[in-house]
């Protein structure tokens, strides 16, 4: 009898996602991607803009077709290209929060036909059904029944996002793709929408992907933490460990440059401040992406790609010569 | 706090805009003062009226629909409501400099970068083109973009945000002004870029001595920057103090409230987030009260009637809250884990 729990939920390898811009020129979006989730574990996952962290999570989802790689759920590989009946199968086990609780609900719909809608395609429920589990749904992501009848603009960014996180939960999926679920809101609506997330991720034994720039709030929400740039992951590892204890130079610059709410401690830190900006992902050359932002520059850097590589003394995988 | 090196003076600034559904009291009545070299932090969440305050005393809302119902701001002395001259030198651009959140939508795409940040050489101190492009390069360096002369030549679509949001500091700093307006500079990069640009706006002031008011959300960027802050709330501000007083002597419940909202980084400290319920009140019929007292936790009948005054911990350490007062049946003392 195989042990359920020792096969992850998910399990990507060497996923990788390019987009042809014409010219002979190539986005490397996602650039061989080897990643497990296990059962109940959020990963958290950080990066700038344009290091390829949504891309990522769309193409997990199979809302962009895999260019090369394979995404397997519960071992279970997953089609390259999702057709209609991919998406119906698929939906069910495996959903998303989108980024912009503005622009991700249907201006012409009201929040219950949002909520609703996926019930409605995938499953035979009576009209009424649905209208109750909607319900059911509004009061347990802290809206009331009543706001079934209310269009998008009739509620604040914090509601909207509960609507977007209803939308994606009422069909009970294992595994959901947060991405960026609390960038547009404010601080003090933030932590309601985290705390609500949690509460339904035990509740409901939800498997999460957490996608966002904000690290104290990644380290704050994930179990394991992965750092990725320019469409590769540089690191991987226990999210306070990752965080305390960068290995990579590019975590280390990541989490200096996080500024933390606390003067004296902030004024106090060496400023790590990083010379240059994110490269094009256009036609990435061969060698380490970091290598001409590293502070730790080496001659191999520019020549050989480092691989992700697991270290001998703490539980952690880096992709930098450092280390090998 | 001391009134001789007052630079900028704002004292009961109040403004309201018409809309269809009614007057919406953005801001109502809101008292702070920089001084040379310092920032001065201003915080609040979306809609508290942080940007409105100094869009209007900038002159930069547009009247109708807004309106500045009361009063003053000034200058060195001089009074700059409603006006965009004092002593013969334009204020918007040559005595106070401003930066906004989207360089993005803020730069003219239809005019090279050099040419943008050359317009106000030109315009307020009479250089001519050639000098203010010159001019322009030099800044441009200042502000360390590499190959500045050949960066001046390119159009806005042709930098990344960072950048972008260089030039707007060059083009801000351009006429040397006494105080640089910085309303989120750094809310639209990501954290890499943000530390740069911090780190230059730090240099530049050291250099120039200029005040900063820096409007922001972020508690962490504050920490950084602030020697003063301004916590708003509701078109108010609720507590101002030094940069310790805010954060280690917070004394409104709204300023715990929001840094008990993020995640703190000591693994020893951190317990569970505790979001700040609710939302804040509609601003088209504020509340006769405190702003704050729906989501508090601590709301005492006085706080839905009757707004509290300023209640002072310390020369330059007041907050807004019926905690403070003498008579209060709750301690502040007692409530607060610090």
């Amino acid at each position: 009898m195989v042990n359920i729990t020792e096969v992850p939920i998910l399990e990507t390898e060497n996923l990788t996602r390019y987009f042809d811009i014409g010219g002979k020129q190539i986005v490397h979006a996602v650039d061989g991607v080897s990643i497990s989730v296990s059962e109940k574990e959020i990963l958290g996952l950080v990066g700038e803009s344009g290091s390829g962290k949504s891309t990522f999570g769309k193409v997990v989802l199979g809302l962009h077709p895999k260019t090369k790689g394979t995404v397997k759920f519960r071992g279970q590989a997953l089609p390259r290209k999702y057709n209609s009946a991919d998406f119906q199968k698929w939906s069910q086990k495996m959903q998303m929060i989108f980024q912009d609780p503005y622009s991700s609900l249907n201006p012409r719909m009201t929040a219950g036909e949002i909520i609703g809608e996926g019930l409605r395609l995938q499953t035979n429920l009576k009209n009424n059904q649905i209208k109750e589990k909607v319900s059911d749904w509004l009061l347990r992501v802290g809206l009331q029944s009543d706001h079934m009848s209310r269009y998008p603009h009739e509620f604040s960014g914090g509601q909207r996002q509960r609507i977007g996180i209803a939308r994606a939960l009422i069909l009970e999926p294992d595994f959901v793709v947060c991405d960026e679920p609390i960038s547009a809101l404010d601080v003090s609506v933030q932590a309601q929408v985290i705390n609500l997330l949690g509460d339904l991720k035990e509740t409901m034994g939800l498997t999460l992907i957490f996608i966002a720039h904000d690290l104290s709030m990644v380290r704050y929400v994930s179990d394991r933490m992965a750092v990725m740039y320019l469409g590769s992951i540089v690191e991987v590892g226990k999210a306070d460990q990752v965080y305390f204890d960068p290995k990579h130079p590019y975590t280390n610059i990541l989490v200096g440059s996080n500024p933390e709410p606390d003067p004296r401690e902030e004024r106090n830190r060496p400023s790590t401040a990083i010379r240059g900006e994110i490269p094009s992902p256009v036609n990435v050359a061969p060698g380490c992406r970091f290598a001409n932002r590293c502070p730790n520059v080496e001659e191999i850097c520019s020549r050989v790609t480092p691989n992700l590589l697991p270290l001998k003394d703490v539980e952690r995988q880096v992709a930098c010569h450092l280390f090998n | 706090m001391t009134v001789g090196s007052e630079l900028f003076k704002i004292a009961d600034l109040a403004v309201e805009f018409d809309t269809y559904g009614g007057v919406v009291q953005a801001v109502r009545g809101i008292s702070f003062s920089v001084s040379k070299g310092q920032t001065l932090a201003i915080v609040g969440e979306s809609g508290c009226g942080k940007s409105v305050s100094v869009q209007s005393m900038m002159g930069l809302i547009p009247i109708p629909p807004g309106r500045i119902t009361s009063g003053s701001a000034l200058l060195k002395g001089h009074e700059i409501l409603g006006r965009s001259v004092i002593r013969g030198k334009e204020i918007r651009g040559s005595e106070i400099g401003m930066i906004f959140q989207d360089p993005m939508t803020s730069l003219n795409p239809t005019m090279t970068i050099g040419d943008q940040i050359a317009e106000p050489l030109q315009v307020h101190r009479g250089y001519s083109y050639r000098e203010a492009f010159r001019e322009a390069i030099k800044l441009l360096d200042m502000t360390k973009i590499p190959e500045a002369a050949k960066r001046a030549k390119q159009y806005p679509f042709e930098f990344s945000g960072g950048m972008l949001q260089r030039a707007m500091i060059a083009m801000a700093i351009s006429c040397k002004p006494s105080i640089l307006i910085a309303d989120e500079p750094t809310t639209a990069l990501d954290v890499t870029i943000q530390a740069q640009i911090l780190d230059l706006m730090q240099d530049l002031q050291k250099e120039t001595e200029m005040a900063i008011i820096l409007i922001t959300h972020d508690l962490g960027v504050v920490a950084r920057m602030a020697d003063e802050v301004a916590v708003m709330y509701a078109g108010k501000i609720v507590e101002h103090g030094t940069v310790e007083d805010v954060f280690y002597r917070s004394a409104h419940p709204y300023t715990l409230g929001l840094r008990a909202a993020m995640p703190t980084n000591d693994p020893e400290k951190q317990s569970v987030l505790e979001p700040i319920q609710g939302s804040p009140p509609d601003l088209f019929s504020p509340p006769p009260g405190c702003g704050y007292c729906a989501r508090c936790p601590w709301s005492m009948s006085i706080c839905e009637s009757q707004h509290p005054e300023d209640y002072y911990l310390n020369e330059g350490h007041y907050t807004r809250c019926w905690m403070h007062h003498r008579e209060s049946p709750l301690k502040p003392a007692e409530l607060y884990f610090e």
